[in-house]
């Protein structure tokens, strides 16, 4: 199915210099939008990468042109399952055409053609962002200089499908859904989508820091109620991700994306070989995990950085030690803030020496 | 931050001269990126690195150097034939748990290898062993038995014998006495292996 001539929503930093050569493109992640460095609109909390974009930062917003796209089939502004099929005149609901991360990076690509911009700087992402950075890397080679994938991988396991499924089927067994028709029926799965968002967001934090922010500590009470309020205080800090999380949210969204993660298989593109799709590859790449993380390990991590060995690419890559979990990439972490500004400050200076050559 | 690229030290000075500028350098277990930041900038290489320590890998990215956080022992097997014009190990042969494939393994991605290591057979470690019947602590082997990361040492004579069951030219190697100094080419093995502190070899496959 093809779908044209509809809406992409972008926020974008810093000014484009003359030969528009400074743009960095920002891949936001599953439940991330474009507003990387600017107050959320609908929250009012901070851009979800505020302590890595912006004047003087990692990703200079002084020096870079910064732009971050709503990704296809999200809700905040892209076309998205919430969106209106002009055909129909009501929103798409599941008649949205499936979508995958391909998808997402040629929805992207539409925007960096209109903004004039042949060879971005650098794509850089964490998480889901990161898999958008690789399949940036294999589809459009000449476009980028750098690519950074973060806390990512070239696809997803067994374990990440099955937490995805949990999430979904919660959002499908409240009634509010209707079949996906809620909109239309003037209704929301907040309980379902709430739901959906507690157990994904069990898997972006580890172990370590879950018991180091709540531990066994009660909430608001000196003793157990022995009922089933939220007598820990672990509880009801999900229940508040829950809840928070509906209000910007769409559910079908969240099927929609965390199916496109699901469908992700690099290597599966390219004849089962995942260093087919970075051969003679003149990218640079950055490929950044953390040891916290077992959602995206450093094992999976490592699987992208022998693929670009084995077709001799140009690849750096770092383990940051971290005990945050998957979240590491959007918290304070100064050993991940001193590589990618290191990695991305080289590779200017490279660029400047190569690109005065020609 | 990478330190002053004039003060590189004299083994290092050494691999350096051994490398033609403008080739592709693999520098394994590249520390900080001393070695890697000195090729890059005056012998205007294409150089990459593997380091297995996390401080020396941030620090070389950092630097803007091209490394990769791994070990020469399961990281190399992934690189295809003939990629790279040297291959650098500098003292870190002895800590590798199969040193024979490690060297095998960087000749096979690399017409030259470059390899330097502490010689076991050094006068002072040969007296250490010999007459005070203990383990050689040194400027070379600085650590004590119980905490040292070399699990492999070899002497000259050994690499030398290695080099000739892998069918691996010795394309011109160095030595350095316990000062530092280059000692002539001329010496004998048996000298060598005597007096050679440490010793960088220029290695290549027989037919290449």
């Amino acid at each position: 199915m093809e779908i044209s001539d509809f809406p992409v929503s972008y926020q974008a930093y810093g000014e484009l210099n003359a030969d528009k050569s400074n743009a960095i493109l920002v891949c936001h992640a599953l439940t991330g939008d474009q507003f990387v460095a600017e107050p959320h609109p609908l929250t009012g909390k901070e851009g979800w990468w505020e302590i890595m974009v912006g004047p003087g930062k990692a990703i200079d917003t002084g020096r870079y042109f910064v732009i971050c796209v709503n990704i296809l089939g999200g809700c905040m502004g892209t076309i998205g399952p919430k969106e209106i099929n002009p055909e129909t005149g009501t929103p798409w609901g599941l008649d949205f055409p499936v979508i995958t991360i391909a998808d997402m990076v040629r929805c992207q690509a539409l925007v960096i053609d209109h903004l004039g911009i042949e060879k971005l700087f650098s794509v850089i992402g964490g998480s889901m962002g990161g898999m958008q950075v690789l399949e940036w890397a294999s589809m459009y080679p000449d476009r980028l200089w750098t690519a950074i994938p973060i806390a990512s991988a070239a696809l997803h396991t067994a374990q990440n499908i099955a937490f995805h499924e949990v999430g979904r089927q919660a959002i499908m067994a409240d009634p509010d859904w209707c079949g996906g028709d809620y909109l239309n029926q003037g209704k929301k799965p907040v309980k379902g989508l709430a739901v959906a968002r507690m157990a994904a967001h069990i898997t972006y934090l580890s172990d370590q820091a879950l018991h180091r922010k709540f531990g066994r500590r009660l909430q608001e009470r000196e003793t157990f109620a022995y009922g089933f309020d939220a007598d820990f205080q672990v509880e009801s800090y999900l229940r508040h991700q829950g809840i928070t999380f509906v209000d910007r949210f769409d559910a079908n969204s969240y099927l929609y994306i965390t199916r496109a993660m699901d469908y992700f298989d690099l290597a599966a593109k390219h004849g089962g070989e995942l260093a087919n799709a970075f051969k003679g590859s003149k990218v640079r790449f950055c490929v950044i995990s953390f040891t916290g993380d077992w959602l995206y390990t450093t094992e999976g991590n490592r699987r992208i950085v022998h693929a670009l060995n084995s077709v001799a690419a140009n690849v750096s890559f770092a383990e940051i030690e971290s005990d945050q979990g998957h979240d590491a990439f959007l918290l304070d972490e100064p050993d991940f803030e001193r590589v990618l500004k290191g990695f991305l400050d080289g590779a200017d200076e490279i660029r400047a020496v190569e690109t005065g050559k020609e | 931050m990478v330190p002053d690229r004039k003060a590189i030290r004299v083994d290092l000075q050494l691999i350096s001269d051994m490398i033609e500028p403008h080739s592709r350098v693999l520098d394994v277990g590249c520390g900080d990126g001393t070695l890697l930041d000195y090729l890059v900038h005056f012998r205007h290489v294409d150089g990459r690195g593997i380091e297995l320590s996390t401080e020396g890998v941030k620090t070389s990215i950092s630097a803007g150097l091209s490394v990769i956080q791994g070990d020469a022992d399961t990281d190399l097997k992934d690189y295809p034939d003939d990629v790279f014009d040297y291959v650098v190990l500098s003292q870190t042969l002895q800590a590798m748990v199969q040193p024979r494939v490690v060297l095998e393994n960087m000749l096979r991605i690399s017409k030259h290898a470059i390899v330097s290591f502490p010689n076991f057979a050094h006068w002072r470690a040969r007296l250490s062993l010999g007459v005070l019947g203990m383990m050689p602590v040194s400027k070379t082997l600085p650590h004590e038995w119980y905490e040292t990361p070399n699990i492999h040492l070899c002497t000259i004579r050994d690499f030398v014998a290695l080099c000739r069951d892998l069918d691996i030219v010795i394309e011109s190697q160095k030595i350095l006495d316990s000062d530092g100094r280059i000692r002539s080419v001329s010496s004998t093995l048996f000298s060598a292996n005597l007096f050679g502190e440490q010793a960088v070899f220029l290695l290549r496959k027989k037919n290449g």
